[in-house]
């Protein structure tokens, strides 16, 4: 549906260059919600809009719908991009019209007729909830009022595909819960595929179905939601999780953690489970079975879409043979373990 | 007061209004398009063309850079050309245009750079021509903004239109001169002077009135 081949994109040339996107090779197929996630200035704001050619890609193509944008240009570019639906960050409404008239604006660049104009607007304002609100001007709606009337008149061209640029980060968390909730309905029950870029783990938590991880213009990771929650491959996608769970060795330990094991250490490990290992009574057979005693320093279960998941981090305290032994037994059972280091025993 | 004093003050109050009239709608008409085009062939713009926005501002710089008094001379000739007279008020009416309309064109792009590039963006994205932004997105966002340029250039075609006595345009700045001023008649100066306040007054409230119902902000 969406397909981003060998995209790069460089503003400016010679010493001054910057690479916005570097090789990016991206792939989202009909009916799928895929998020990209980075950090700012990472590329996400450059790759979305480049996929319905806001930037031109310096080299590389872009196929929507079955379309090769980058060959497009002109009306045609203009009419492949009716199929496309894009919302934002700052929801760009026209101040000037109101809430129907925003909304029937892509059908008005289209050459639709006041009345046909009418027959689509009536029902899209009342798939956001907004029917009560078709007179009102933008400034007398909320945030969340106005992202849905930038829905509605997304959905007006009965695009193939929407592209969410931010977009909900501009609103409080509540009002981001349901938002994205309005847009999980309209990928289910519309089938229409959507494009997100964030910053926030939530929103790839809440409704994507994969993720994609940018960093200085490359997508350095794309997974499954369910796998990149529970094994990050790269480190910066590591942070992000970490940052998100807010789980992280206290401080004060962190400062005591030394890189190699001795005699006198234990390990401090983090341990991440998911599907059954979720539900076994792992740990105190570890203890048994071990005999290692483990002292728990944080722990939290999180269920993400249909997956449960839990993460822990914990000291191992035995002889080294030991912990040795209760780590290969971790991850037999199919645990991700992740030594984060070493500290002195206490005695 | 004589009878024919008061037609000659109605008749130069008349030719006042007529002169800021024409002027103002003939630079209306071609001062919120050349704005349009300064505004959109800027780089990066939606109709990118640096030369041509370069060329454009130089030309608009030139006329704005004028003083009223000397353009009013100094195209006498294309004046004569024109409406076939160098004197009286259309013949005013013409150096009045031409001063007005770089001025509007500077107010016009002033008002479109307040408009915030989110709207632009969202429109092509949806697909929409340069004409199409023109039309339904940036004259209609800053319709307040052009309201309040287009009340400051008519507030100031008051006051050139007064210079205008210069090529024998008449007006009321006209009268005040040659009556008021020249043959000592302090009265009428008070009445030319009282006239053209309250013609102001009025145009900028009648402005503030528009803007205030255009804005939505």
């Amino acid at each position: 549906m969406i397909e981003l081949s060998n995209v790069s994109k460089t503003y400016g040339s010679g010493a001054g260059a910057v690479n916005a996107l570097r090789d990016v090779d991206l792939h989202i197929p009909e009916g799928s919600i895929h998020g990209v996630i980075g950090l700012s200035g990472a590329g996400k704001s450059t790759l979305i809009r480049c996929v319905n050619l806001l930037e031109r890609p310096s080299t590389g193509s872009v196929t929507v719908n079955g379309q090769e944008m980058t060959r497009l240009g002109g009306q045609a570019l203009n009419r492949a991009r009716h199929r496309i639906g894009m919302i934002f960050q700052h929801f760009n409404l026209l101040t000037t019209r109101t809430v129907f008239d925003n909304v029937a604006l892509p059908l008005e660049l289209m050459g639709y007729k006041r009345t046909a104009i009418r027959h689509r607007v009536a029902p899209l304002l009342k798939l956001v909830g907004l029917d009560d609100k078709a007179g009102q001007f933008p400034a007398q709606l909320s945030g969340g009022q106005k992202q849905r009337v930038a829905i509605a008149r997304a959905l007006a061209s009965e695009p193939a595909v929407l592209l969410c640029d931010e977009a909900t980060s501009a609103l409080d968390p509540q009002t981001t819960g349901s938002i994205l909730e309005l847009l999980r309905d309209i990928n289910r029950d519309l089938g229409i595929t959507i494009l997100l870029i964030t910053h926030e783990m939530e929103v790839v938590k809440s409704i994507c179905h994969r993720v994609s991880l940018i960093s200085d213009g490359r997508l350095v990771e794309d997974a499954a939601v369910g796998d990149f929650f529970t094994a990050p491959e790269t480190q910066l996608g590591r942070e992000f999780l970490n940052d998100f769970l807010q789980l992280s060795p206290p401080r004060e330990l962190i400062s005591r953690l030394e890189e190699a094991p001795d005699e006198h250490t234990h390990p401090v490990v983090r341990l991440t489970f998911s599907g059954d290992a979720v539900s076994t009574p792992l740990i105190s057979r570890l203890a048994r079975e071990c005999s290692v005693d483990v002292s728990i320093l944080q722990a939290k279960v999180e269920s993400i879409q249909e997956r449960t998941l839990g993460l822990m981090i914990a000291e191992l305290l035995g002889t080294q043979a030991q912990t040795e032994q209760a780590m290969r037994y971790l991850e037999s059972h199919e645990l991700n373990v992740e030594v984060l280091g070493h500290v002195q025993r206490d005695d | 007061m004589s009878s024919a004093m008061i037609d000659l003050i109605l008749q130069a109050t008349l030719d006042t209004l007529y002169m800021v009239g024409v002027s103002g709608l003939i630079a209306t008409l071609l001062g919120v398009p050349l704005g349009v085009l300064l505004y959109i062939t800027r780089p990066g713009q939606i109709i990118a063309m640096p030369v041509v926005n370069q060329a454009l501002s130089i030309v608009t710089n030139i006329g704005r850079s004028i003083p009223f008094i000397i353009l009013m001379v100094a195209i006498i000739p294309f004046t004569r050309m024109l409406v076939g007279t160098s004197i009286g008020i259309n013949a005013a009416s013409v150096p009045l245009t031409i001063a007005a309309i770089p001025f509007v064109a500077r107010l016009v792009e002033g008002a479109l750079n307040e408009i915030s590039p989110g709207l632009i963006e969202a429109a092509q994205a949806m697909g929409a021509t340069p004409w199409q932004i023109v039309r339904k997105v940036l004259l209609p966002e800053a319709r307040g903004g052009i309201i309040t340029g287009l009340t400051i250039t008519v507030v100031t075609l008051v006051s050139y239109s007064a210079m205008a006595g210069a090529v024998g345009g008449g007006g009321l700045g006209d009268l005040g001169i040659r009556y008021g001023y020249n043959r000592f008649n302090p009265t009428i100066m008070l009445i030319t002077v009282v006239i053209l306040v309250i013609m102001v007054q009025g145009f900028q409230s009648l402005g503030d009135y528009l803007v205030r119902k255009s804005d939505r902000k």
